[in-house]
């Protein structure tokens, strides 16, 4: 498990991005639940982290698609693969990630440039 | 459904999450699939990526639609409502979607002429690269958006580009004139020659154009000519039906046409914008994503429903690997600050005001920033 930030430290609506790779972000919702996704955007490179919360989903910041953060379900295009989802804890106020060993969406720049190809 | 691009789509899934679950037929004039337009002049031309990656249906999603694809609509009928075909064939139905989109603007005299291309459909897109990839010299006629992009592309593909804008100033009128001068500079950034304020006389060219004749005696010569000069609404289609028509489609703010158990959106509609008092036809990728929730909403209540105020409309471009973000309305303006970056490092956030109050917002290269301005605007206007 991974500590992000303290829950004090990460406002409702706000978003906090974990710098590993490929990077998660956790999201405070307005409704106070927190969820932690993977933070590129399936369609194109983008953080999430960035987007535009509302209730429990994330609109990405670029091309709009939009992720469930509960089940990180593309809720609308023009992304057609999920997101990952992760496990969230807070511990002694502090805000745990375990991640998941699925294997990571990425999109097709990212998924070429990890590939060693041209992105 | 008439009309198998996003909004037609994006229309047939509102149907089926607002539980509608009667028959429904989409029809589209194209052979493919619904499939995403915006990389079509981007990633797409630049061989980036593929048709597969084009398409808006994940593999698992069942509409329970019936498809008529490669099927023009010729009319509309009211009693019974119907859809005719040019193909002869009638569709009728209880509520009829019109999203038959744009099409691309042509100039006179281009017609047979090869090496002459528009932009707006994947079978554009396809030719269009295949000849970019035999290199030469562009000439992309307009200086907006799909030209800019375009340009954009063949540069990064090593071609010799020209753009000639017959404006003073390329996207004035989306983004204002101050700001777009700004985002037009990132041509002259990268040696493609940037001509505004003169007009297109004609091409030249026996079977294939050799030049681009100006209205100032200049003659550019072009192996490839690109003509980006806008798009028209698709609704020639609806003439007689009694469906009133301006520029486009003319509906309320909730999508409803003047006749009943029809609704329109996407870039062939012209909805009522409560916040500028008028008509506009957006042809935002955006709205076509968004506004079939509130047309569909509309036509299942038969009009009983309230509409939404509509986010202000957002749209986004791709260019010499600057994203350039916009929402709002630049035309409202009558101030626009640089409150982040700077012009000259081509990464820029830019507010734009009327009476101080904040209208629109501009980004290049800014999109966290541009998120938190245009949470903003929406939050101001709402």
């Amino acid at each position: 498990m991974i500590p992000a930030c303290r829950l004090v430290d990460l406002s409702r609506g706000e978003a906090h991005r974990l710098d590993i790779d490929p990077p998660v972000s956790v999201f405070h919702t307005d409704d106070g639940e927190l969820f932690a996704i993977d933070d590129t955007c399936t369609h194109q490179d983008a953080s999430l982290a960035d987007g535009w919360l509302e209730g429990c989903e994330v609109e990405c910041p670029l091309h709009a698609s939009k992720f469930n953060l509960k089940t990180g379900a593309v809720d609308a295009p023009p992304a057609k693969l999920p997101v990952r989802t992760h496990e969230v804890f807070v511990e002694d106020g502090m805000i745990y990630v375990r991640l998941s060993t699925a294997a990571p969406n990425l999109p097709p720049c990212i998924a070429a440039r990890l590939a060693g190809g041209v992105a | 459904m008439v009309g198998a691009s996003l909004a037609g789509l994006s229309a047939a899934r509102s149907l089926r999450k607002q539980g509608y679950d009667g028959r429904l037929v989409v029809i589209g004039d194209e052979l493919h699939r619904p499939y995403d337009r915006p990389p079509l002049s981007k990633e797409f031309l630049a061989g980036g990526i593929g048709e597969a990656d084009l398409a808006l249906e994940p593999d698992d999603e069942d509409l329970q639609a019936e498809w008529l694809l490669g099927a023009r609509a010729a009319g509309l009928d009211t009693t019974p409502r119907a859809v005719r075909l040019t193909d002869g064939r009638e569709v009728r139905a209880d509520g009829i979607v019109i999203a038959t989109g744009a099409s691309a603007r042509t100039l006179p005299g281009m017609d047979g002429l090869s090496g002459v291309h528009t932009l707006r459909t994947l079978d554009d897109a396809r030719a269009l690269r295949d000849e970019l990839a035999r290199g030469g010299r562009l000439v992309v006629i307009g200086g907006g958006f799909i030209g800019a992009e375009v340009a954009s592309t063949a540069c990064a593909l090593g071609l010799d580009v020209t753009i000639v804008e017959a404006a003073p100033t390329p996207l004035a009128g989306p983004l204002g004139a101050t700001m777009g001068s700004i985002v037009s500079a990132l041509h002259a950034d990268h040696g493609v020659r940037l001509l505004c304020g003169v007009g297109v006389k004609g091409l030249s060219g026996e079977t294939r154009v050799d030049a681009v004749l100006m209205e100032d005696g200049r003659s550019l010569p072009a192996d490839i000519v690109v003509v980006g000069v806008g798009a028209r609404p698709c609704v020639d289609w609806l003439a007689g039906s009694g469906v009133d028509i301006d520029d486009g489609v003319t509906c309320g703010a909730d999508g409803r046409t003047s006749l009943a158990g029809v609704v329109a959106v996407g870039d062939c509609a012209s909805w009522y914008d409560p916040r500028a008092g008028t008509h506009r036809r957006v042809e935002h990728w955006t709205g076509a994503r968004e506004r079939p929730d509130a047309a569909v909403a509309a036509l299942l209540s038969w009009g009983e429903s309230e509409p939404g105020v509509p986010r202000p409309p957002y749209f986004w471009s791709d260019q010499y690997g600057v994203k350039i973000q916009f929402a709002g309305y630049a035309s409202r303006a009558d101030s626009v600050t640089i409150e982040e970056g700077a012009a000259g490092d081509r990464n820029v956030l830019a507010v734009y005001r009327r009476a101080g109050h904040p209208v629109a917002v501009l980004g290049m290269n800014q999109p966290r920033l541009f998120m938190r301005w245009r949470k903003q605007l929406a939050a101001n206007t709402s």
